[in-house]
């Protein structure tokens, strides 16, 4: 009478010989014939590889001074020279490319999960809950999102965990305006009513029914959300407010070398073009994952 | 074929590309539809029906494709004809009404504009013209107050009002033939009536012929002459409506009819039809219907079925449809 | 089957006291902007259920028939606690029900949808859907929830290797009967099935009807079945209420609302099903002309005189209430006319319409 996995008898519409060609087509999409998809994998491969294997790749310290050899070209002992404080450029490219990277997956984590819970708030109980919680949106959402974070770090002071909580503080909103459109819709759906039938608390229907369907839109948004800190964290760094020096950072890195433009180009220009890289990873993989999760209507 | 035949089909056969192979979605259909005459074609989901009404208009979806066959509109062979000689054809000479008439009609386009557009574009009707024939066809299909109705959009009306709309522009060209995709599937009971008696009536004063494509058995047996049986692609039963469906010569139809909850007919327990639609990708040998069938034999699974004419114009692709007979025999000696 | 919920079996219809009664209920649902309702000579508020008086006797199946926009969807919903009445008092057992239910309440009323692409949750497996029913509510130990899911796939006519699939893997018609399991597993003394059938191909319609049948017979379920579709009903109700625009406008027993109808409604309702026995050439007028009115619109006095037949001036003045038959027999019907001798003539001009 039942056989699992082979649909029996039909239903209208949404079965039937073209609907199971598309079906079909769309399973069809393997993540690994996307070459958009493969390229964003290699390259994050390849820069987090190089980021994880740091202290293998060289012996230097990137924060030890060495004035004697301070400003030189690239060369057999300095692979791409050293920075006016004789440190050693690549080693520097190394570990600030190891802490932005573990600064930046750590906090997309935070705004997700907040931003998520008041969605869902926002989104199950409607009435003054919503609109509370859209108000303090409506209050973030009015300023720029780097004046923002600028503004906290400023009072907060510099450091990692500065960062944190200023990125936090602004990044929730795109997160709940999200989760709480796609939960006005599928509150909507017979499987929430049935849950409510059966007696299950408000709780445990977000938290068990409608959380699991709607999260994959914010995963999706979380991939661009990353390459929008990992900018964030570099342009703190820039201007002087991200990770206090000595500390290498891909962003204080950036700004120390503006001064020797025009002799030791490399200074400034290799960390520049190693952001620009792995934002372009990030965007890869991001769209690429968008494409395979997306809900095919 | 004489005047007699506006839509002659042969031999049709849809093919849908998938991944898992080659959908046979409609493998060899034949029928025909006279001049002002009506042909109900009935199936569930998966049988095709819908397939071949794109078919005959030419909007299959790019997936699919015909691949061998032959659709004869007025002695025109559509399947030969580039897409845009089928356009011109669509209006004139035949025109579709579908199922949902709020994806149908454009939301931001009024609704005399709508209608008009087609004598607009096919007849080359000044826009005076159009719109004179628009109100005319308004009031044709019953719709009040037709000079304020013009400038409204399909939002502000009903589902049964839209269905009206519909059926107004399916007839803005004058067509020959008119092919409807579940028209009123969506409808509540009381609008239902209403649309098929216009639709009926609408078509006996022009002598419109209709294609009716539904899986309603009643609703084909209201408005059509003739109707053609599917299940999986092919066609199995082909008669005279009120014959087939009250003395069935096919298992399936036969089938269909037992387990249907009739409104008339209070039978004591419904008889469901046993397993589950073929495949259109890796068919069952033989008959189609065989793995369902209570009267299946040994030859039900090897040889083809085609369609075998009957005596009184009816048509089979049952090999052991006698059986059918004595089935309904014993159907109505029950008490 | 000893863990399946106690009740007799072919239990006589109408034989028992009502358990689920309906008294003054409304439904409504606010709309719009105060502005434009006041511009467009509107109400407010969306009477979807507009004061409706219901009986649902223990045992009994009783079906809710009516068009779009009669509300048999909403007063079903409103009954099983899922909506918010904001008149009247629903009664379960005698007992009044609060607004907000109680867990215990909830068990006593379980409904299945129409819809069964959408009444399953995707991401559980039919086994996980059913444990969390069965825990929360504690209806069996504990150790004992693999075999109670296991027993009442079983009553649906599904195996128990059906509880790790996820209903992606079903068709629509297995779903609908994972989705009656479900309503099973609490127990309940009421299943609503809103439309079990509407979206199902017409050769598995009959296994569902069937099955619902069945459990009624065996399980002695009291049934509420809302359906637009008049031969669905015949084959499974007892007694059958109409609805039209949010009020009920005629109850009976089944067979005397198809051989005797009373209002003019139910008898348009019923001459405009499709028939085998009518040629395409019959050429008669609608059974009901005219589309029925908004409900932020209702007509004053009766709802439905501006599509009926019989309607005088009283109508538009008198709202009709919903009066028994002199005859007895609890057939009821809210139409000034309903019992007078002109309803008879009527029958005669319309024809037998059994």
């Amino acid at each position: 009478m039942s056989a699992i996995g082979a649909p029996a008898d039909a239903g209208p519409a949404s079965t039937g010989p073209l609907a199971a060609a598309r079906a079909q087509r769309r399973a069809g999409r393997r993540w690994y014939r996307q070459p958009a998809l493969m390229a964003g994998i290699v390259i994050l491969v390849i820069v987090v590889g190089m980021a994880l294997a740091a202290p293998l790749l060289t012996s230097y310290s990137p924060i030890t001074q060495n004035l004697s050899a301070s400003l030189l070209g690239p060369g057999a002992h300095h692979l791409l020279g050293t920075d006016q404080l004789g440190r050693d450029t690549f080693t520097r490219l190394l570990y600030g490319l190891r802490l932005d990277l573990r600064i930046a997956f750590i906090v997309v984590l935070f705004p997700f999960c907040l931003g998520t819970v008041l969605g869902s708030l926002a989104g199950y109980f409607g009435g003054w809950v919503d609109a509370v919680i859209m108000r303090l949106v409506d209050i973030v959402v009015a300023f720029p999102f780097y004046v923002l974070v600028i503004a906290l770090v400023f009072v907060l002071g510099p450091g990692e965990r500065s960062i944190y909580i200023a990125i936090t503080a602004v990044g929730w909103v795109a997160y709940a305006r999200i989760i709480r459109g796609e939960i006005l819709v599928a509150k909507r759906q017979d499987y929430v009513t049935a849950a409510r039938a059966g007696g299950l608390s408000s709780l445990r229907i977000m938290g068990r029914h409608l959380l699991p369907n709607v999260i994959t839109q914010a995963f999706i948004y979380a991939m661009s959300d990353i390459v929008q800190d990992i900018l964030a964290i570099v342009t703190l760094g820039y201007l002087g407010l991200g990770i206090p020096p000595p500390t290498a950072d891909l962003g204080s890195m950036i700004n120390d070398g503006q001064n020797f433009l025009s002799t030791h180009w490399q200074l400034t220009t290799i960390p520049g073009l190693v952001v620009v890289v792995v934002g372009l990873g990030l965007s890869l993989v991001g769209d690429g994952l968008a494409d395979l999760f997306r809900p095919g209507r | 074929m004489g005047t007699e035949t506006i839509l002659e089909v042969r031999d049709l056969h849809v093919r849908i590309a998938s991944r898992r192979g080659i959908v046979r979605a409609v493998d060899g259909v034949s029928f025909e539809v006279p001049r002002g005459g009506a042909l109900g074609v009935v199936g569930e989901s998966g049988s095709g029906k819908s397939m071949t009404l794109r078919a005959i208009l030419g909007v299959l979806p790019p997936e699919a494709r015909v691949t061998s066959g032959q659709i004869l509109l007025d002695g025109v062979d559509l399947v030969q004809l580039r897409s845009s000689e089928v356009n011109r054809l669509r209006g004139p000479k035949m025109s579709m009404i579908f199922q949902e008439p709020m994806s149908a009609l454009n939301p931001v386009m009024r609704i005399g504009r709508q209608i008009a557009e087609g004598p607009q574009v096919h007849l080359g009707y000044s826009r005076a013209r159009a719109a004179e024939r628009a109100l005319e066809l308004m009031r044709r299909v019953g719709i009040p107050d037709p000079e304020r109705r013009f400038r409204a959009y399909p939002h502000e009306f009903s589902g049964g009002m839209r269905q009206r709309v519909m059926i107004a522009i399916a007839l803005s060209c004058d067509p020959e033939i008119i092919l409807c995709d579940e028209p009123t599937t969506a409808l509540d009971v009381t609008i239902q009536d209403q649309i098929l008696r216009l639709l009926t009536r609408l078509c006996r004063e022009s002598g419109v012929s209709l294609v009716f494509v539904t899986h309603d058995l009643p609703v084909v047996a209201q408005v059509c002459q003739d109707i053609a049986v599917m299940y999986g692609g092919q066609l199995v039963e082909r008669g005279e409506v009120r014959e087939v469906l009250l003395d069935p010569r096919h298992p399936y139809t036969l089938g269909l009819v037992r387990s249907a909850p009739d409104f008339e007919y209070v039978r004591d327990a419904l008889v469901p039809i046993p397993g589950s639609p073929p495949s259109l990708v890796s068919p069952p040998p033989g008959c189609r219907f065989h793995p369902r069938c209570d009267f299946a034999e040994d030859d039900c699974r090897v040889s083809q079925t085609p369609l075998r004419l009957l005596p009184g114009g009816r048509a089979t692709a049952c090999l052991h449809y006698e059986r059918c007979l004595d089935a309904i025999a014993a159907d109505r000696g029950r008490p | 089957m000893t863990a399946v919920p106690a009740g007799p079996a072919a239990v006589t219809p109408g034989a028992g006291e009502p358990l689920l009664s309906a008294r003054g209920v409304s439904v409504s649902f606010p709309v719009g902007s105060p502005l434009t309702a006041r511009i467009r000579h509107e109400e407010r508020l969306l009477r979807a259920v507009d004061g409706v008086d219901l009986e649902l006797r223990r045992g009994e199946a009783l079906a809710l028939v009516g068009e779009s926009g009669s509300g048999k969807s909403t007063l079903a919903q409103a009954l099983a606690g899922l909506l918010r009445a904001d008149r009247g008092e629903i009664r379960f057992d005698g007992r009044l029900l609060q607004a907000s239910r109680s867990r215990a309440d909830r068990r006593r009323i379980q409904m299945v949808f129409q819809d069964p692409y959408s009444s399953l949750n995707p991401r559980l497996t039919v086994g996980g859907m059913l444990r969390e029913l069965l825990r929360v509510h504690h209806v069996v130990p504990r150790s004992q929830v693999g075999a109670f899911s296991a027993e009442l796939l079983g009553l649906v006519g599904l195996a128990e290797a059906d509880l790790s699939a996820y209903p992606r893997q079903f068709s629509g018609g297995q779903r609908q009967r994972v989705a009656i399991a479900r309503a099973l597993a609490l127990r309940p003394d009421v299943l609503v099935a809103d439309e079990p059938v509407s979206a199902l191909d017409v050769s598995v319609q009959a296994t569902i009807l069937n099955l619902l049948r069945d459990l009624r017979n065996d399980l002695g379920l009291t049934l509420l079945l809302i359906s637009h579709n008049l031969a669905v009903v015949r084959h499974l109700c007892d007694r059958v209420a109409v609805m039209y625009l949010g009020r009920i406008v005629e109850v009976a027993r089944t067979e005397e609302i198809f051989s005797a109808p009373r209002h003019p409604y139910t008898r348009g309702l019923l001459a405009a099903i499709p028939r085998l026995t009518e040629s395409a050439a019959d050429d008669r007028t609608p059974a009901i002309a005219g589309d029925p009115p908004s409900p932020l619109r209702i007509p004053t006095g009766c709802r439905f005189r501006t599509r009926c037949p019989l309607a005088q001036p009283r109508c538009q003045e008198e709202d009709p209430a919903l009066a028994v038959s002199p005859d007895g027999g609890g057939h009821l019907a809210a139409c000034h006319f309903a019992f007078t001798p002109a309803v008879a003539l009527n029958d005669a001009e319309h024809g037998d319409l059994s």
